[in-house]
Order: C-alpha cells, then structure tokens, then sequence
C-alpha cells in the first residue's frame, strides 16, 4: 500500500502538463516584468497563483499559449516546447488548451449560441447541425446557463460573461485550462459560484488548471497547491495551509 | 522631427506588412464566406442611401455650377457631356469613396479596434482561430468589391441629377439628355475611372482593418484607431487618385 502511494506520488511528479524554466519577458526597453519564472502544473492540479497587480502574472499565462513570446527560457506545454513552435504547431496545443480572460472576452457581435458555435465549426470541420446544437446545449448546462443561449452578451451580467466564456472554451474539451482573475469584478455569492463550478469542472473533466486570483476564498477552495509571485520571480510556493501558517509576514498578508 | 519621420516609415513599413499578409491569407482556406457576406451587406447596402443622395447633389450642383460659363460660350449643348465626363472620371469616384472612407474606414478602424482593446481578437488566437482571416480578408474584399459598385451607382445617380439640373432652366428630354452623354462619354473615359475604385475600396479597407487591429490597450485607442484609419484613407485616395490620373494621361 505505501509503496504503491509511492508509486503514484512519483509518476504524478513525472507528469507534468505545463513546464516553465526561468521565464524572462521585458517591455520595451527597461520594463523587465518577468525575471526567471519556474512553474510546473502537474496533471490533475489546480495551481493557484497569487501576486499583487502587475507582476506578471497575466503575462505568465499569455507566454503560455503563446500570446505573448517569452524573451529566454523555455515553456513546455504537454511536452511540447511552444517558444519555437510555427502558428500551425501551436495552434494543434491551443486547442488543448483553454483561457478564460479576465474581461471574458466574449464576441460581442454574436449571440451565446453563435460564439459557442463559431469556435466549435472552426475546428470539426465535418460535424453536422444536430451535433453543434446538441454540444452548445450540452456545454452550457454544465455552467448552469442554459436559458441564456439567445442572449447577446450585452444582456448577460459579470458572472454570466464569466460562464459563457467558461463555456466557450469547454466546448473545445481542453485539458489545460487557465483562468485569469475568474472571480475579480463579482460579488461574493457570484464568486463563491464560479469558484464551485471550477471544481467540479476539474473533478468532472481531469482537467489541469491554472488560476490566477486575488480571492482567497477562491483559492482555499480550489487549489491544489498555491505559488506567490512577486516582482517577476515565484517567491514561494505551497499548500493553502502551509503558506497561511507561513514564518513570512509578507507572505500571511495574503490571507488575512 | 525626426522620431515623427521615423514614426512615419516604421507605420508604412508595418502597413506593408500587413498587406503582404493579406494577400498569402487570401489563398489559405478556410474561407470565411458567410462573413464576407454579412460584410458586403453592411458596408455595400447600407451605404447606399448615403451615396445615393451625395451622389444626386453632385450631378445638380455641377450642372448649376458649369451652365453659365457654358451658356457665354454658346456651348451650353455641350453641359450633358461635360458634367457626366467630370462627374465619372473624377468627381463621383473620389467623393464617394472619401464619404466611404469616412463612413467605413472609421468603422471598421472603431469596430477592430474595440474587439482588439476588449481582447476579442486574442481571444480568437488562442482558441486556434485564425482571426486575420476572418476579420481582415473578409473586410478587405468587401471594401474592394462594393466601392466600385457603389461608385458606379454614384454615376447613375449623379447623371440623373446633372438632368434634372439642366431641367431648372431648360427643358430636354431624358432621351435626349442620355444621348448627349453618350456622344461624349467613351470607354476610355469609363475603365480607369473603374480601375482606380477598385484600388480605393482596397485601401479604405486594408487602413481601416490595419489602425483598429494596431490599436494598443485602453479605451480611449478605440477613438484613435477609428480617426486616424479616416485621415490615413483618405489621403491615400488622393496619392492613389493622383497616381491614376496621370497612369491613364500616360496609357490613353
Ligand atoms: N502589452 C504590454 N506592453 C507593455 N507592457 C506591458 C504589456 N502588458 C503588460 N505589461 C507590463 O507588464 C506588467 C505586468 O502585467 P500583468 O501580467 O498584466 O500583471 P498582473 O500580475 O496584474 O496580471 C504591467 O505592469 C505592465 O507594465
Ligand atoms: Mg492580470
């Protein structure tokens, strides 16, 4: 028994999804924003990262899918490094991979329906109407917004932009998928939601996620294991509990 | 001074670029046809109310304008032909495509650029979807296609208003109006004045498309993208109308 416990520890170790080695990034000519980001999100972990704004932990993520391009180092997502990747070779991870941005960044031009349905044709090229229909409906209830489906996002309030961005990338089946600030902007009840529904989407799906927040009620609840960023290098990293015991008064700040 | 020359050649050089990439994106399946579609409808129908009235007052005030000076020469049989061949070869092509530089550069300079401030474009990227193509060459060819059309009806419409102008004074009949025309309007006078709105629509769109996908962070960009993508089209018009004009002094 403790030897298999072993055993599962030490394949779990070497699984990892999202690999991060000394990650630098600099704007411009002196806005050295990240200074050697290490990072590893196993798989099935709910990485919590935590930071005051404009450490760079927005930009992290974006080096993660590519949005941004890293400056030095190396960043392997599913094994695969995507600094030196062609669009088309980052596009087959991007698939795996999905963000729900801060703002949800919904299309505005199209309905719930048609944003789900946009993204989902645009990679089964020969999937029939039925299945879309029945996919869209399928995505939506499982974060709880099934009526909303005709809405245009104009009409759908904080949290709701939230889900259909959740959503939205669901529909792609990811297997990574990182949330930028999913409960910032919300009221506490919205939040304690989103926070659940991000569970039990990772308990649901096996996903891995990585979710940057400043609400510790989120964290508490969702995370696995939690790192701190500060001034562009992780700081520390731990359980919920460790960290909120830490020696580290600076560290405690967080979760007063 | 010289940063802003420097800024000047950067931004021409980026703009050339961003061409460039349009047309290799162009061939690339998949093609968006459903959005281009949509784009045609918006920026070819819709704009028709707007080109049509602008294009009525052009053709009556150039009538009104020319007659006298015609008149005091005698030659006021020749007001039809004169009117319909400035109207054609230069007046109607130029300011319908300004008024389309203003009403659909600006818009699609407001639209990108607020799609791009609000992250909708990055959305796009890491969801796979290639949003160059769907947003950009779909705009660009629908800029391209309905400028002329809408020019052509410009035409139409402004020679309507050339004859209801010369009917302020006059009276002739519509028949008779329309042979006039074309006893002076010849094909050399028609297809580089066509040729040369193709060129306009192009860049209405490949400016607009260009300044609202550039546009940096923060709300107030929105508002920058949309103007300067007006005042960047529009002085591209007349280089491009400058350059055609003396082409065809040249050619025909
Ligand atoms: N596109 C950009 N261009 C220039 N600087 C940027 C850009 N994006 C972010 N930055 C800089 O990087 C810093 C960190 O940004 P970010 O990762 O968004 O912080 P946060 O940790 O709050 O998410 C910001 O303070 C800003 O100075
Ligand atoms: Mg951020």
């Amino acid at each position: 028994m403790v030897a298999q416990q072993t055993l599962n520890n030490s394949t779990e170790d070497k699984n990892p999804v999202i690999e991060i080695n000394n990650l630098h990034k600099t704007f411009g000519a002196d806005n050295h924003v990240l200074k050697g980001i290490n990072l590893t999100l196993n798989k099935g972990e709910d990485l919590v990262v935590l930071g005051k704004s404009g450490t760079g932990k927005s930009i992290t993520i974006k080096c993660i899918v590519g949005l941004i391009k890293g400056d030095e180092g190396e960043i392997k997502v599913l094994g695969q490094d995507i600094m030196n990747l062609n669009t088309k070779e980052l596009n087959k991870i991007r698939v795996k991979v999905g963000f729900l941005f801060q703002s949800a960044a919904l299309y505005d031009s199209m309905s719930v329906r048609e944003n789900l349905d946009f993204t989902l044709r645009r990679h089964n090229a020969d999937i029939s109407e039925e299945e879309i229909t029945s996919e869209i409906e399928e995505v939506l209830e499982s974060v709880g917004l099934a009526e909303a489906i005709d809405k245009m996002p104009s009409e759908l309030s904080g949290g709701m932009r939230k889900r259909i961005g959740l959503a939205r990338t669901l529909i792609l089946k990811p297997e990574i998928i990182l949330y930028d600030e999913p409960t910032t902007g919300l009221d506490t009840v919205t939040s304690k939601e989103i926070s659940e529904l991000i569970l039990s989407i990772q308990k649901e799906r096996k996903t891995s996620s990585i979710i940057i927040t400043h609400d510790m009620a989120c964290a508490k609840l969702t995370a696995d294991r939690i790192l701190i960023l500060k001034e562009g290098v992780v700081y520390t990293e731990g359980t919920y509990e460790e960290l909120e015991k830490s020696e580290d008064e600076w560290v405690r700040s967080f979760f007063i | 001074m010289t940063s802003a020359i420097k800024n000047y050649f950067n931004d021409v050089g980026v703009l050339s670029l961003f061409i460039a990439r349009f047309f290799k994106e162009l061939f690339i399946p998949r093609y968006e046809f459903k959005e281009f579609l949509k784009q045609c409808y918006k920026i070819g129908y819709k704009s028709i109310p707007l080109v049509a009235i602008t294009g009525f007052i052009m053709g009556l005030v150039l009538t009104l304008q020319s007659r006298p000076t015609l008149v005091s020469f005698g030659a006021e049989s020749w007001l039809p032909g004169m009117v319909a061949l400035s109207l054609i070869r230069e007046i109607a092509p130029v300011i319908t495509a300004l008024i389309c530089a203003g009403k659909i550069a600006s818009g699609i300079g407001a639209e990108l650029g607020s799609m791009k401030v609000t992250e909708q474009i990055d959305a796009m990227e890491v969801a796979a979807i290639n949003p160059f193509k769907y947003l950009v060459v779909t705009r660009v060819l629908a800029t391209t296609l309905m400028v002329p059309l809408l020019v052509v009806l410009a035409d139409v419409i402004g020679v309507f208003g050339g004859y209801m102008g010369v009917n302020i004074h006059g009276d002739m009949s519509l028949y008779l109006y329309i042979t006039k025309v074309f006893d002076i309007l010849t094909f050399s006078d028609l297809l580089p004045a066509t040729i040369k709105t193709f060129f306009f629509g192009f860049f209405i769109g490949i400016i607009g498309c260009y300044k609202g996908f550039n546009a940096n962070s923060g709300t107030e960009s929105v508002g920058v993208a949309a103007n300067s993508a007006v005042v960047t089209a529009s002085l591209s018009i007349f280089i491009i109308d400058m350059l055609a004009v003396q082409l065809t002094d040249l050619l025909f």
